[in-house]
């Protein structure tokens, strides 16, 4: 896993300039940190701001309304009969607006081998995302039932369209939007989060957009709950809903409980437990995932 | 004297409800401020329910104990030195706790200034709250407050943010 290894390489790298940044904060004009562990959320999978499969309302970095911050993540996930791996970069402005890149790359493994592609055949994507802050404040506005909303719209292109059009796939490039809202109930030290993706994507684009079965775009729900234990960790589950395009394959919702520890400001340690049900005819694909988000 | 009574019953007519805190009335220590009206509401939160929350920190004692601690702390950490260094810590000891203890509904009553008025000339950012967020839960940490019942406290001060935070 060469990439992975790289992709840790440029995380590490990152992690002591962005501690710098932030100690230089008072002699800038644009300011970087100064929000509270935890509330630029982990990195996705696609990486926005959020939890690890869904993303929420907060915006990523450490930055406030004065200024900029920023992340970068590595996420592995080890299943039965795949490994899929994503890392990427995301910028947070005035904790409002967040623009993000993320790679994400499907090791078929052995499957590759089975389907005639080949042992090892990677799927792979690029998306580029951006999410914009809309109403309400998640931490602040306790003395209201008012969330946190904003919106997002990904832009996903696929590597492999000759391989996404063999599995019944419609286009090897697509977008998604989604509104998301955030609400932390420090009453109850309860996150939670719901979303709603406006999205055609086969296992999040990794098989293409639309398919055979259904090339319009659905409405999936996406949910997930935290339970605050400390400044510095939370627990929690998460669902996400997907569209079944492909008549090759069922694709299953996805389900996950997880556990985040910000070890300081800078650097956030991610541990789930996945079930993302069938991938490509392979049930059950249920493993470990783990992230590593740094940023500033 | 007939005339002393006389400014004080037009005093509370004009002042009703609330009346003007007499300049005189400062107490030992601290520095005198200019008149204000004395409301509970100056707290700027209700008080919790029920008598929990009070315990879980431990009544009087404990308050007393994380506002030293707070107040100690927050002169030492460098991203509020400089707010502080002109403050009265007198005065904000005992109003922190009068503010706390009304809060958590540990039966004071609060005296201070209310949080608009008393943070408008600071200039504080979002940033500085956050680091006062932080200060305070590592004070109630210390006292062995359970996270559930620090954070019962902040859900209570985090909308003051609208008010203390003004640029
Ligand atoms: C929920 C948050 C806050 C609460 C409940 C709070 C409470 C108080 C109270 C009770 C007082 C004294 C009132 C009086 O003298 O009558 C005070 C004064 C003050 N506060 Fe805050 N405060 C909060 C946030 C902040 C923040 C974030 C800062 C800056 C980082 C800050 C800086 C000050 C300063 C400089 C004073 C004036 C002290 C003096 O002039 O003697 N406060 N605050």
């Amino acid at each position: 896993m060469s990439r992975l290894g790289a992709a840790c390489l440029a995380l590490v790298m990152w992690t002591p300039l962005a501690a710098h940044a932030q100690e230089d904060a008072p002699a800038r004009d644009i300011e970087t940190g100064g929000k509270l562990k935890l509330t630029r959320g982990i990195s996705t999978i696609e990486g926005q701001g959020g939890g690890g499969l869904t993303p929420w309302a907060l915006i990523t970095g450490n930055e406030t309304d004065r200024g900029v911050g920023g992340a970068a993540h590595v996420t592995a996930v080890e299943l039965p009969d795949y490994t899929f791996l994503s890392y990427g970069v995301a910028l947070g402005l005035f904790d409002r607006v967040e623009l993000s890149y993320t790679r994400q790359e499907f090791d078929t493994r052995d499957v590759g081998a089975a389907l005639g592609l080949g042992r090892g055949f990677t799927f792979g994507q690029d998306v580029w995302g951006a999410k914009m802050r809309v109403i309400g404040d998640a931490i602040y506005d306790q003395d209201t039932w008012l969330p946190q909303v904003a919106i997002g719209a990904n832009w996903k292109k696929n590597d492999q369209g000759a391989v996404v059009s063999a599995v019944g796939g419609t286009d090897d490039q697509g977008w998604e939007t989604y509104a998301t809202a955030t609400k932390i109930l420090l009453d109850s030290s309860l996150l939670l989060n719901g979303t709603l993706r406006w999205t055609n994507a086969n296992q999040t684009g990794l098989l293409g957009y639309g398919g055979n079965l259904n090339d319009d775009h659905e409405l999936m729900g996406e949910f997930s709950a935290g339970w605050l234990l400390s400044p510095d960790l939370v627990v929690g589950a998460e669902y996400r809903m997907k569209p079944d395009n492909l008549a090759i394959a069922n694709e299953d919702d996805w389900v996950d409980i997880y556990a985040a520890w910000a070890i300081n400001h800078q650097v956030t340690l991610t541990g789930a437990y996945v079930d993302l049900g069938s991938i490509a005819t392979f049930d059950n694909q249920r493993g470990v995932y783990l992230s590593l988000q740094a940023g500033f | 004297m007939r005339t002393s009574l006389a400014c004080a019953v037009a005093t509370i007519l004009f002042a009703a409800p609330a009346f003007a805190q007499p300049a005189s009335h400062v107490p030992p220590g601290e520095e005198a401020v200019d008149p204000y009206a004395v409301s509970d509401a100056n707290a700027g939160a209700a008080p919790v329910g029920g008598q929990e929350l009070f315990a879980a920190f431990h009544g009087h004692e404990g308050i007393s104990r994380i506002v030293d601690d707070l107040v100690e702390q927050v002169q030492k950490d460098p991203r509020l030195t400089e707010i502080f260094k002109a403050s009265d810590f007198v005065r904000l000891r005992r109003t922190l706790k009068e503010q706390f203890c009304y809060i958590l509904n540990g039966g004071c009553s609060y005296t201070g200034r209310d949080m608009k008025s008393v943070h408008a000339d600071h200039g504080v950012i979002t940033a500085e709250f956050n680091a006062l967020v932080e200060l305070l839960q590592a004070a109630m940490a210390r006292e062995g407050v359970a996270f559930s019942a620090q954070n019962r406290l902040l859900a209570k001060l985090a909308p003051m943010k609208r008010e203390t935070v003004t640029r």
